[in-house]
């Protein structure tokens, strides 16, 4: 008996070489990946449930002695697998810089100023029906070293896991109109458009409270489905 | 036509989202304290089995630690069985996760404490020899790389089903050392000793 998990949805993912994003160039590999059957060591992967996170671990603004600065904003939506099946009781983390596009890491000394109430970092795990939300603050653009005049666009860092360690993914949430899109390699690195725009969140109206907090949905889809077929070899 | 969220790569800054007690020094003052999730240590009290410790570094093409990788690894437990896997046996050391992750320091280095996982079973139901899932992180990989420790001078090496698809002078880029109490095992993005990744 062996598991497979379809491959063909992996043409959205990036080249690991993306000359353009320079980093990658010293850090991809250069011999063929060598293909290999799924065994039961892909299939399977961690769960982390609900003991692995605390009260407010969501809320991004609740982590300091008092309210970070900039503008509040909801995010929320649903982790999927390839069905649109929910994913339920995935561990969901996210980090990100500060309103002022800084990030509280050490490495970061870019002149923009550290909010002593804001760390920008979140977990949380969905519920039955894959649903996550994060209370956060809405990321600073903020420049980088690869080009000239390099911004990236404003984005939060995600992190999910899913039904099995091919499942697991990194990714970026990026928020729609932003200007800096056409000039930024990491987010061009996904080469098709329809596959850049899903990690565009869309602004959600419905769901922004009044008088306290816009709103953007962000649905995440995994690799891997529930029920897995099984061959016979 | 994909549906699949695309990659994107965990950037420099991961580590205070992603291993705030780890090997990266994010944050030398302690302002910005957090709790951990996953670690580098996955043993558990219950745990059963041979504790090891994995120690090792990444290089870039040049030959230069990478300071900001960061590896997640994925094992059976010591009887070779996964934990939520369906119609996993009973398992008694039900706390162990047998998943870690484990942030690189200014010189690449990266490691684990775990236990030795044991057999599981591989595609056509004959036992693969022990070995570890390793994804690789970082700033500058887009997606994740997938590979697999395994544990130099094991019987069972010879007759696993995945070291029999890779190139036999390649397959010792995948082989742990035992070097005093510690298995030792670098990763190599690129070069004569490029570390095989698998397409999976």
């Amino acid at each position: 008996m062996s598991l497979v998990l379809p491959r063909d949805g992996l043409s959205a993912y990036p080249k690991h070489l993306t000359p353009a994003y320079k980093s990658t160039v010293k850090r991809s590999p250069t011999k063929p990946l060598i293909l290999m059957p799924h065994t039961l060591s892909e299939m399977t992967g961690p769960i982390y449930g609900h003991d692995a996170i605390q009260d407010n671990d969501n809320d991004l603004t609740k982590q300091g002695k008092g309210e970070p600065l900039g503008e509040r904003i909801i995010v929320h939506g649903h982790v999927l697998d390839e069905d649109k099946r929910p994913v339920p009781d995935a561990l969901v983390e996210l980090w990100q810089a500060n309103a002022c596009g800084r990030y509280v890491h050490l490495v970061d000394q870019h002149p923009a100023p550290l909010d002593p109430n804001f760390t920008g970092a979140g977990r949380t795990v969905t519920d039955k029906a894959g649903y996550y939300k994060f209370i956060t603050i809405k990321p600073g653009a903020y420049p980088w070293g690869n080009h000239y005049n390099a911004w990236r666009p404003n984005h939060i860092h995600f992190s999910v896991f899913g039904h099995s360690f091919l499942s697991r993914l990194v990714t970026q949430m990026y928020f729609p109109g932003d200007p800096l899109f056409p000039f930024d390699p990491i987010f061009n690195s996904v080469p098709d458009e329809r596959d850049r725009a899903r990690m565009i969140a869309s602004f959600d109206m419905e769901n922004t409270v009044p008088d306290w907090a816009l709103c953007y949905r962000f649905d995440i889809v995994l690799r891997g489905r529930d029920k897995t077929p099984e061959d016979m070899d | 036509m994909s549906e699949l969220t695309p990659s994107q790569t965990v950037g420099p800054f991961y580590a205070y989202g992603l291993t705030p007690k780890g090997r990266a020094k994010w944050d030398p003052d302690g302002t910005y304290s957090w709790k951990e999730t996953v670690g580098d240590n996955l043993i558990t009290p219950d745990v059963v089995g041979d504790r090891i410790r994995i120690e090792g570094a990444i290089y870039d093409g040049d030959g230069k630690p990478i300071p900001d990788a960061m590896l997640e690894i994925w094992q059976a437990d010591g009887q070779g069985r996964y934990a939520n896997a369906p119609g996993s046996r009973e398992r008694s050391n039900a706390a162990f996760k047998g998943h870690g992750r484990s942030a690189c320091d200014k010189d690449g280095v990266f490691s684990f404490d775990t236990v030795k996982p044991g057999q599981v079973a591989g595609p056509n139901g004959a036992l693969q020899a022990p070995h570890i899932v390793v994804a690789i992180f970082g700033r500058g990989m887009l997606r994740q790389v997938y590979t697999r420790l395994y544990f130099d001078g094991e019987a069972a090496n010879a007759t696993d089903p995945i070291l029999a698809l890779v190139p036999a002078e390649r397959r010792d880029t995948l082989m742990a050392k035992k070097q005093g109490n510690v298995w030792r095992w670098d990763v190599h993005m690129q070069g004569d000793k490029e570390t095989v990744f698998f397409d999976v």
